[in-house]
């Protein structure tokens, strides 16, 4: 940190930036030497695409200064920061569906050798240009992203997850380049909740909590604790304690009526048999890659779809649901991974904690709102949902939101709930308080069901696991046995001595990622 | 740097390929035109003795509605919408007949050209209102088109002036055989003297970039705001182009509003523009504009009451829509 300023590439010092009430910058500061690919860290929440956002002109700070090779500027469009020298990946395609990749090339003024240079070193050989973009698969349109920017020879290049939606393949290629633009006169900016490649590609790490840089890291062996340690502040501390005696699998009665059985399920040509029992007090984890009828079982489950066979019981009684509606009033309540499926997203979050608990009151008539604002407090304390922005639900972070939408099952009194990945795209301390609270709900008396594509989630919060694999339910494994390389060999529905053919991992990922944006198992 | 860029797509991409990629892309317009073919097909069948007369009317009532639809269609893919088309027609109608009047030609000729600007400006005015005020598009071109409509009150009390004869004669009688319309060809030219530049400027890119995807515009370095008042200032021109052809057709100038905002709204869903924003053209709407008022004569042949081919060309419009998205369906899953 004593290199002179004149030597930074681009420096930020004291930045900061408040949404109305919301602070999402309190002062952040960062310098880049060039030639290092520099890590930009933090939890959900801490401020770090704010900062792109401001150092690209999208947002405008309040207060502190950017400086590029010394010389102080202001940006006021992504437009004119790319004039200068600064270009950013976003976390979603900046492509134009409706235009071609063609006009979306010329639309940046992007030279169109170099982005085939790029495209080919990045491992996309056969790309047509004329091709809409709304037609080109999610992971192909971050490498065309990747590649254009590339093109573009920015002085200071910013990356924004841009391996989150990549196959485990191109993970590797677009890690390669990165690692490459080391050394020279340009610098990267590479911003990644993985911790590998951090570890992989850079060079130092500036961590951001809260809205504030609190440290710079150099990325060396055994620099992750620092960088989590930085990360989280305070609150590592007392965790993993708590973790370990959750691991301990709570006693079931035998002979006890499961709270939901699922006698083979079928849905069309997605899932065929899936077989299953929910006990109240446990927390069973499912475990799947992508697409292997998973989407089909949670979404007949919590009623938005009808099985083509099969039967479904719930406290030993069959049902058939045609409605959400009526799964909800059989108890079982559904926390998506995608919190826009499930939020209100102009409204509040007293109004979206208590609307499904408020369409339960209305048949009674007027609802009692002494009894809702105490439920609904209650639920915020709970779950610490941070509600300095409790007017629009859509201004709360991610990791907020997804409380949220736990917020308003808690309140209403959970009997069953099911969880599809809610942890997903969610930073290390919201998680784990999640964590907590499905095993608070248990320890209740709930019963939950927990989808993740984080395989060590499941001896982290379950007490057992079942494996889906081809619309099967191919395996039931204790936690205590559940591993992560046990896991993911009976993901891939392989005996437990088989050994795993990686490349054929990195294949069906590469599939399922054209149609949707997978969480690569493999690399975890 | 993009000749640079077409050459390096040209030779990756064969011409048989080409031809069957751009008839991919112009599906909807093709099919249009195909249906607009067999119409006239029936039409000939049910009323033999249609022929040169009819193709000639049906130019010169289709020019102001036509001009209507590709101004409106211009907004409506850089994703807003104007509702104050009929009244900018209104407006510009009235002021050239008011101007024209008693003038000479030479004069009229500069009225033209005043009149095309009054029309940028009066469309620039309505995409600076979206634009500083952040009011709905809807909303504010809804409360201009009561402005724009009271100007053009003020201008003429009551439908009068004279449009100049050499005005008149532009778009009436034919051009070298009797089956080219004039007014037809006036449109094809308008249309391909201002939209076909524009589509291939870096604008128009900006155009559907905005009415695609506004965030992913902004980050590629598109200033939305700017591009946004130019989309509606070329709204107010082909309007005023529009009020012109409506000042030439009938004579004189009107200052109440006809229906044609509603009418371009039709148009261009019908021609496969998406009310969204960043898909279409012009030449779909064109092609439905025809195509409406060709219904509308077929009806008359058919001795329909005409209130009730009022009623039929909103279920058409439902139905063809409803159809081609339908099938758009069906070979997105194929």
């Amino acid at each position: 940190m004593t290199v002179p300023a004149t030597d930074l590439l681009l420096e930020a010092t004291g930045v900061s930036k408040t949404y109305g009430a919301v602070i999402a910058l309190k002062s952040a500061s960062l310098a880049v030497r060039p030639g290092e690919v520099h890590a930009l860290m933090g939890a959900n929440g801490a401020g770090k695409s704010t900062l792109v956002k401001i150092l690209t002109g999208a947002v405008r700070p309040d207060a502190g200064t950017i400086a590029v090779r010394g010389r102080e500027r202001t940006v006021h469009s992504p437009g004119e920061a790319r004039r200068g020298g600064i270009v950013s990946v976003y976390q979603e395609p900046a492509l134009i569906p409706d235009l071609d990749i063609r006009s979306n090339l010329r639309l940046t003024e992007t030279p169109v050798e170099p982005f085939r240079h790029w495209l080919r070193a990045l491992g996309l050989e056969d790309l047509d240009l004329s091709s809409l973009a709304r037609r080109v698969p999610l992971a192909t349109l971050r490498i065309i992203d990747l590649a254009r920017a590339l093109a573009i020879e920015p002085d200071v290049l910013m990356l924004d997850e841009i391996t989150a939606a990549l196959p485990a393949n191109l993970t590797e290629r677009v890690l390669e380049v990165v690692g490459r633009q080391r050394g020279g006169d340009r610098s990267v900016i590479f911003i990644s909740h993985r911790m590998i490649e951090i570890a992989a590609v850079c060079d130092r790490a500036t961590v951001l909590r809260e809205g504030e840089s609190v440290g710079v890291v150099d990325v060396t062996e055994g620099s992750e604790e620092r960088i989590v340690e930085l990360m989280l502040g305070e609150i590592v501390g007392d965790l993993p304690a708590r973790m370990a005696d959750l691991a301990a699998p709570a006693a079931r009665a035998t002979g006890a009526v499961p709270r939901l059985a699922a006698r083979a399920l079928a849905s069309a040509t997605k899932l065929h048999d899936a077989s299953f029992a929910l006990y109240p007090g446990e927390v069973l984890g499912v475990v799947a890659l992508e697409g292997q009828g998973q989407d089909e079982l949670f979404n007949i489950l919590a009623g938005s779809e009808r099985p083509s066979g099969g039967e479904l019981l719930v406290d030993g009684s069959p049902v058939s649901f045609h409605h959400p509606a009526d799964a909800i009033r059989a108890g079982l309540v559904y926390v998506a991974a995608d919190r826009a499926e499930a939020l209100l997203m102009q409204r509040s979050v007293r109004e979206n904690i208590a609307l499904p608990f408020t369409t339960r009151m209305r048949r009674w008539g007027l609802i009692d709102l002494g009894e809702e604002r105490k439920k609904v407090d209650d639920a915020i304390a709970t779950l610490q949902i941070d509600t300095r922005a409790k007017g629009e639900v859509r201004r709360l972070s991610g990791g907020n939101q997804q409380k949220v939408t736990i917020a308003r099952w808690i309140a209403g009194g959970v009997k069953t709930m099911l969880c599809f990945d809610p942890t997903r795209g969610i930073d290390i301390r919201t998680k784990h308080q999640i964590y907590l609270l499905l095993r608070d709900l248990a320890e209740a008396g709930a019963a939950v069901l927990l989808y993740t594509s984080e395989l060590k989630e499941v001896q982290l919060v379950c007490d057992r696991a079942i494996v889906i694999f081809g619309g099967r339910v191919v395996a039931e494994i204790d936690a205590a046995d559940a591993d992560e390389a046990t896991l993911l060999r009976a993901a891939y529905n392989l005996k437990a001595d088989a050994r795993m053919p990686e490349d054929l991992a990195a294949e069906s990922v590469a599939a399922e990622a054209a149609a949707e944006p997978a969480q690569p198992v493999s690399d975890r | 740097m993009s000749a640079a860029t077409d050459t390096v797509g040209g030779v990756r991409s064969r011409p048989a390929d080409a031809v069957a990629a751009w008839a991919r892309r112009n599906s909807w317009t093709i099919g249009l035109l195909a249906f607009l073919i067999l119409l006239l097909v029936f039409t000939k069948v049910i009323q033999p003795r249609y022929g040169v007369p009819g193709i000639q009317g049906l130019a010169i009532s289709v020019l102001p509605l036509a001009l209507a639809a590709v101004a409106q269609a211009i907004v409506v893919i850089s994703g807003g919408i104007d509702l104050s088309i009929g009244s900018m027609m209104a407006l510009t109608s009235v002021v050239a007949a008011a101007l024209m009047e008693g003038q000479s030609g030479e004069f009229a000729v500069a009225v033209v050209v005043g009149v095309l600007l009054l029309g940028l400006v009066v469309g620039a005015v309505n995409g600076g209102l979206v634009v500083v005020t952040r009011v709905p598009d809807i909303v504010v071109t809804l409360a201009m088109s009561f402005v724009w409509a009271g100007c053009a009150l003020l201008v003429l009390k009551t439908p009068g002036g004279r449009a100049a004869d050499w005005l008149k004669d532009l778009i009436a009688g034919s051009l070298g055989s009797e089956w080219f319309p004039r007014a037809a060809i006036a449109l094809v030219v308008i249309v391909a003297v201002i939209w076909i530049p524009l589509r291939r400027s870096r604008l128009g890119l900006s155009l559907y970039a905005i009415g695609s995807n506004q965030l992913a515009a902004f980050r590629s370095g598109v200033s939305v705001g700017r591009t946004k008042i130019l989309a509606y200032a070329f709204t107010g021109l082909f309007s005023a182009i529009a009020g012109l052809s409506l000042a030439a057709s009938t004579g004189i100038g009107t200052p109440v509003p006809g229906p044609y905002t509603l009418m371009s709204v039709a148009a261009v869903v019908l021609g496969g523009v998406s009310l969204a924003g960043g898909r279409g053209g012009v030449f779909g709407p064109i092609i439905a504009v025809v195509i409406l008022q060709l219904i509308r004569t077929d009806m008359t042949f058919l001795n329909v009451n005409t209130n009730l081919a009022t009623v039929a060309q909103g279920f058409i419009l439902i139905g063809v829509v409803m159809g081609g998205s339908l099938i758009q369906m069906r070979r997105a899953r194929a």
